[in-house]
């Protein structure tokens, strides 16, 4: 398909409506806003104070899809950032110096509140006291203790529901002046589930062959109201009712999944991938593997605004605070290094891939420290190859066409030859 | 007959290697690769080719054969030399037609013949018998002849040296970019050929023999049957896609070809290193790379070669020298020429810190080793950086030290691993 | 008590320092069957607890500046710090076997996921992530974390195979008190006569604490305030400094020497914080855990590993330090690519410079080896503290 004939979907036409309208929300100066993490942001929560859920993480990547982020990391740099650390924090800075524009176009307005949703990433313990700094407005902390053994155990739960009644509750009650009513939680909560039945339904859609998504690049455009300002809301339910009917439609007729180009005419690869993607050229990324056949069945990055697949997590409502708590310590980036094994690669047994590709982001330490050895378990575990590129999220600089071009290729053949494995020793002869 | 090439565009040298349908390597060839991709895959493409009809010719002859194979690869030498000094001649004239030359071309038409002249007189001493070259690229032995003749010449007949090399240069661009047709390759070895059986008594061979083997093996067509590319320039290369293989598997197979137990591949190249894992089979099981940044790769040894005005081939001979090898950290290339000139300031002596930059290149290849899975079985160090004696010092010390004993192979022909595992892959595309 | 002169002392803690097989330790472990070492990271962990146990806590601090690490690049990318690297390469060159179980404090995401490559890698050893809160309440972060001390507890009763009561705790809480007291008072010996205990003597005398059970360690401190009090040693014209930033990758010894050889007299620094963290003693009266509890939450040494709840008290550890220590200045020494300390900078600086503390920022690893820059900046900073004051 060439790329005029591309048309956006339903699902894709009411996502996009969606995001403008938050975006306008947010700017139109009528409610309160909270900025918060997408990993364990409380969305459902912050709901029943009418407060906006604005995601410092979603600014980042939009500035670096519409290719300001190298800039806005320069000026954070030039304030004294050092060249090491995240650039999501040194684009979010950079883009406060630079009038904090809103994709709309309006002026973000100062939050409310700092929701600081401590899951998963030691950054944001930093990032929000550099926020603090600059708006000194309220800012609550909520610990989320690291599910270091695998298991969050009872006192990681009591702790964060106590953080949530004792200090986050009544700091956004201040903040709003509205009184928490934690049957309203339980309605969110309640069309959260729901949502989430229909999510866990399409990321299990790429056990097709051929996959009728690609769970990565596409994947990142279906996580989008899950994982941001559309939990617990209508909208999030009625998209991804209109997600699933497209994919169905797509089962039925066979089609592989899609490129920025349109739908790829042959599957030829089916990868699990690790890590983020890369934000500043995630389309010639994007097109790297689709130009390639190279499909994404099954990635951890779906998964960094909360795991329902693995071990079946949903929202609920009849424990509404508890439930919070389970979602934030079950979050990918919060779960321990051996539990982000045995799900990668059951994914790989499960989705009938070809091997493990680790898109290893410097920014991300939380990530990355330890995808090495993470792809090493994994190849023993399931026989099959893995491959490690290095990029970074929002840093054009650590972007390098070339050369993660050429590992892909190398890795493809690796695939193609490991296939052929079986009559290999007759031709290699010797 | 039909031939299986596959040509590997490095980021300074082109090389190609051509085998039969045996698997045997018939030729290979090599040229610098200039800016142009395209051309150096034709001249390295034509090289082997060139070496493929000289061990066809061997064959031939059988063993008694060597002496005379020696001498007419030297004279055939001298005849391609020869050939294209006269391209070069003519393009040279070709320029002076130009405007700006009407008042001095008559005096630099003098002055370049001189030069020409003088350069075919001194090509018979280059190419004597025994005589070394620094380098059998006609642009090194050319350019550096004329730079010698052109001066004297150019003040002889008082023109400006300068529009004598600026001549020069525009020329050897177009002779570079010139590949022999077959027909003359062919005519020059005849005339080697001819001056070999003229000059040397007691070659061997019997003249007619040796006459009537030379046209039989000219008359033998080297088809193209599949050619596969591989290398940083692949993607440059006017190949449809499926004719183009990861230099990755190409030097997994490649390496197995050369050395079938091995099982561990370590390539130090320009730009970067590799770390390969193969299997008994010669298929890659896993790879790891260098980073970002070009620490521990050949083109690190090039930034301190540079900042100590040496040349790149003199490092390791001089780091065999040390009598200690100091620690150095920083194989980060934008700090080494400062820590490099520090520890010269310093007093340490030249060749000490060069065995510990040497020590600390191999740190990290070993470190690339180590992620792509370590050392199972025999290891193989392949690329620019295998020739540097004092590299290899530093890998056999640190494989002794962190995997015991074992066999470390290293081809003379090292350079060859990328294209001869395309090759393969070019037979496997039509066997299969 | 003894009769050792400083020299002495300090070559036997140079010593200890150098031995990354850690000789003392096996030593100690081998004296009696059945003893058990735990390894723990930098910053804090309460070795109170594993004191209790009977087992010896030893610190682990990575490589040091002279080990060349081949397979810990193997398991990090190049943009990661250094000290996880070479952690990792003792651990499989059989530096540690002899350590029974790691302790990894939530220092950043890398020490985190260090926790899961032990898990991955060293299945039969106890490996425990030490997650201290980020909430300050009493019965909100108190609760939490005295409940991961009792767990703590529990894990290493079942390893040691024996209870650990109350009363164990108690009375390794007064051992850890005794030996803070004699740790503190060396400090304010260097920040009053910091001629008379150069920084590189003071940490290497801290590093043999890392190693040493704390009983031994408090009698060396002890020995060595004598001998260093008795000590005729010249006092030079050097500026007074806070360092700071260094409190995780160990800056290179060298580089310690470098400050004060430069001009710098260090009368303070957040190395080696886990023998000053809690500032106060702690109650050896009562609940033990809760005890601990306690004085983490309220009486406990600032980094950037620790959340602020409060923004006017940011950067108050580090001017508290500037003022009672009398410094003129601070270096900020973060290890490259050391997220909590070159986040938190930025924040600090914006604290300290509107009081007029000068400062310099310079970046190391633990295997730095170049010197000559960190000498020629410090010194000019010296210099130039010098010249503002004469002025």
């Amino acid at each position: 398909m060439s790329r005029q004939e591309v048309v956006k979907s339903l699902s894709q036409v009411k996502q996009k409506e969606m995001i403008g309208r938050n975006y306008d929300r947010i700017t139109g100066g009528t409610v309160k806003v909270s900025s918060t993490f997408v990993p364990g942001n409380l969305n459902e929560l912050l709901m029943c104070f009418d407060i906006a859920n604005n995601l410092p993480e979603i600014n980042a990547i939009q500035n670096a899809m519409r290719k300001k982020s190298g800039e806005m990391i320069a000026e954070a740099e030039r304030s004294g950032h050092s060249e090491d650390v995240c650039t999501y924090v040194k684009a979010d800075i950079g883009m406060m110096a630079k009038g904090n524009i809103a994709p709309n176009g309006k002026p973000f307005p100062d939050p409310d509140v700092l929701l600081l949703s401590y899951t998963g990433c030691f950054t944001f313990m930093k990032w929000f006291e550099l926020l603090r700094e600059q708006y000194k407005c309220p800012t609550v902390m909520l610990h989320v203790p690291y599910a270091a053994d695998g298991e969050p155990t009872k006192n990681m739960r009591d702790y964060i529901v106590k953080q949530l009644k004792e200090d986050v509750i009544p700091v956004l009650e201040k903040v709003s002046g509205v009184k928490f009513d934690i049957d309203r939680l339980r309605e969110y909560l309640r069309k959260s589930a729901i949502a989430e039945n229909d999510l866990v339904w399409m990321l299990e859609s790429s056990k097709h062959k051929p996959s009728p998504v690609d769970c990565y690049f596409g994947g990142v455009y279906y996580m989008g109201p899950i994982f941001t300002a559309f939990r617990g809301t209508d909208e999030a339910i009625e998209y991804y009712k209109l997600l699933r009917a497209e994919i169905e439609e797509r089962i039925a007729q066979g089609l592989c999944a899609q490129s920025p180009d349109g739908d790829i005419p042959e599957e030829n690869y089916r990868l699990v991938v690790e890590g983020p993607p890369n934000w500043t050229s995630f389309r010639d990324f994007w097109r790297m593997f689709s130009e390639a056949g190279a499909v994404v069945v099954a990635s951890s990055y779906t998964k960094v605004g909360g795991v329902y697949d693995y071990d079946g997590f949903r929202h609920d409502p009849d424990h509404p605070l508890e439930t919070l708590a389970d979602y934030c310590l079950g979050v990918y980036t919060n779960r321990n290094l051996p539990t982000r094994v045995d799900m990668l690669a059951r994914n790989i047994v499960e989705y009938d891939a070809d091997g493990l590709l680790v898109n290893s982001i410097k920014s991300c330490n939380s990530f990355s420290a330890g995808q090495l050895v993470m792809m090493r378990e994994i190849e023993k575990i399931t026989g099959k190859p893995g491959a490690f590129i290095e990029t970074d999220l929002v840093d054009p600089r650590y972007f390098s066409a070339a050369n993660v071009k050429n590992r892909l290729e190398s890795y493809f053949q690796m695939i193609d030859q490991k296939r052929r494995a079986g009559g290999s020793a007759a031709a290699s002869g010797a | 007959m039909r031939t299986f090439i596959g040509i590997d565009l490095g980021s300074t040298t082109t090389k190609s290697v051509l085998i039969d349908e045996n698997l045997a390597v018939l030729g290979s060839g090599i040229t610098n690769s200039r800016s142009n991709y395209d051309v150096a895959a034709r001249v390295s493409k034509q090289e082997a080719k060139i070496a493929a009809r000289f061990t066809l010719f061997r064959n031939a002859l059988g063993k008694d054969a060597e002496h005379l194979l020696a001498d007419l690869e030297r004279n055939f030498r001298l005849e391609q030399f020869l050939s294209a000094l006269r391209q070069l001649e003519e393009t040279c004239m070709g320029y002076l037609d130009h405007p700006r030359f009407q008042g001095t071309k008559a005096s630099l038409r003098r002055a370049l013949e001189s030069v020409f002249r003088k350069i075919e007189v001194e090509a018979q001493v280059i190419y004597a018998p025994g005589a070394a070259r620094k380098s059998d690229f006609f642009r090194d032995i050319a350019g550096s002849r004329f730079m010698n003749l052109a001066e004297a010449a150019s003040r002889e007949a008082d023109i400006p040296f300068e529009t004598m090399l600026n001549i020069y240069d525009k020329s050897i661009i177009d002779v570079e970019s010139l590949v022999d047709p077959d027909e003359t390759v062919a005519s020059q070895m005849r005339s080697g050929l001819a001056r070999s059986l003229a000059s040397a008594e007691g070659v061997g061979v019997d003249r007619a023999e040796a006459l009537s083997a030379l046209g039989k093996v000219l008359a033998v067509e080297l088809e193209e049957t599949y050619v596969v590319g591989t290398g940083y320039g692949r993607v440059r290369l006017p190949f449809p896609k499926e004719q183009i293989r990861s230099e990755i598997l190409c030097h997994g197979l490649g390496a197995h070809r050369m050395f079938p137990g091995t099982r561990t591949v370590l390539d130090i190249g320009g730009q970067d290193t590799k770390g390969i894992q193969i299997d008994g089979n010669g298929i890659v099981t896993s790879f790891q790379m260098n980073d970002r940044c070009a620490a521990g790769c050949g083109r690190y040894l090039g930034y301190i070669a540079d900042e100590m005005q040496i040349g790149l081939h003199e490092l390791g001979p001089i780091a065999m020298k040390a009598t200690r090898v100091p620690r150095i950290n920083s194989t980060c290339t934008v700090f080494a020429g400062a820590e490099l000139r520090d520890r010269l300031a310093l007093g340490e002596k030249r060749e000490d810190i060069l065995a510990g930059l040497h020590r600390a290149i191999m740190l990290r290849a070993i470190s690339i080793i180590s992620r792509s899975g370590g050392v199972t079985n025999e290891f193989t160090f392949t690329g620019g950086v295998a020739k540097n004696e004092a590299a290899v010092r530093e890998l056999h010390k640190l494989l002794k030290e962190n995997y015991g004993d074992m066999t470390v192979n290293i081809s003379p022909d090292s350079i060859y691993t990328g294209a001869l595992g395309g090759a393969n892959f070019a037979l496997r595309a039509v066997v299969h | 008590m003894s009769t050792r002169p400083v020299g002495e002392i300090v070559a036997a803690c140079e010593e200890i320092f150098e031995d990354l097989s850690f000789a003392k330790a096996r030593e100690w472990k081998a004296a009696v069957p059945g003893r058990k070492v735990i390894g723990y990271m930098p910053v804090y962990v309460p070795r109170e607890i594993v004191h209790a146990a009977g087992m010896l806590p030893l610190g682990i601090l990575g490589g040091g500046a002279d080990m060349e690490v081949i397979h810990g690049d193997a398991f990090y990318q190049s943009y990661i710090c250094r000290i996880p690297r070479s952690t990792i390469e003792m651990a499989i060159n059989g530096k540690l076997d002899f350590v029974d179980g790691m302790m990894f404090p939530s220092i950043c995401d890398v020490i985190r996921n260090l926790s899961g490559i032990w898990k991955l890698l060293f299945k039969e050893k106890y490996v425990r992530y030490f997650d201290a809160p980020q909430n300050f309440r009493a019965e909100v972060g108190g609760v939490f974390y005295a409940n991961e001390m009792r767990e703590l507890r529990d894990g290493l009763a079942k390893l040691g195979g024996r209870e650990i009561t109350d009363d164990d705790i108690r009375r390794s809480i007064a051992v850890y008190n005794e030996n803070r007291r004699w740790v503190n008072r060396v400090y304010d010996f260097r920040a009053d006569f910091p001629w008379k205990a150069p920084s590189a003597e003071v940490y290497l005398l801290m590093r043999a604490g890392m190693v040493l059970p704390p009983g031994e360690h408090t009698a060396l401190m002890r020995e060595y305030l004598a001998a260093a009090e008795a000590a005729n040693r010249p006092m030079r014209d050097n500026c007074r400094v806070v360092l700071t930033g260094a409190f995780c990758e160990q800056p290179p010894l060298s580089l310690i020497k470098s400050l004060e050889m430069s001009g710098c007299y260090i009368v303070d620094d957040d190395l080696l914080l886990v023998s000053r963290w809690l500032l106060t003693d702690v109650p050896t009266e009562g609940d033990p855990i809760g005890n601990l509890s306690r004085a983490f939450l309220l009486h406990s040494a600032e980094t950037a590993a620790k959340y602020e709840p409060d923004i006017a008290r940011k950067g108050s550890y580090l001017i508290d330090s500037v003022r009672k220590r009398k410094a003129d200045g601070v270096i900020f020494a973060a290890p490259s690519f050391c997220d909590p300390a070159l986040l938190d900078k930025p924040m600090i600086i914006s604290r300290i410079e509107p009081l007029g503390i000068p400062y310099i920022h310079i970046q190391y690893a633990e295997n730095s080896s170049q010197m000559q820059p960190i000498r020629e900046q410090s010194g000019t900073f010296a210099d130039s503290i010098k010249l503002w004051s004469a002025s």
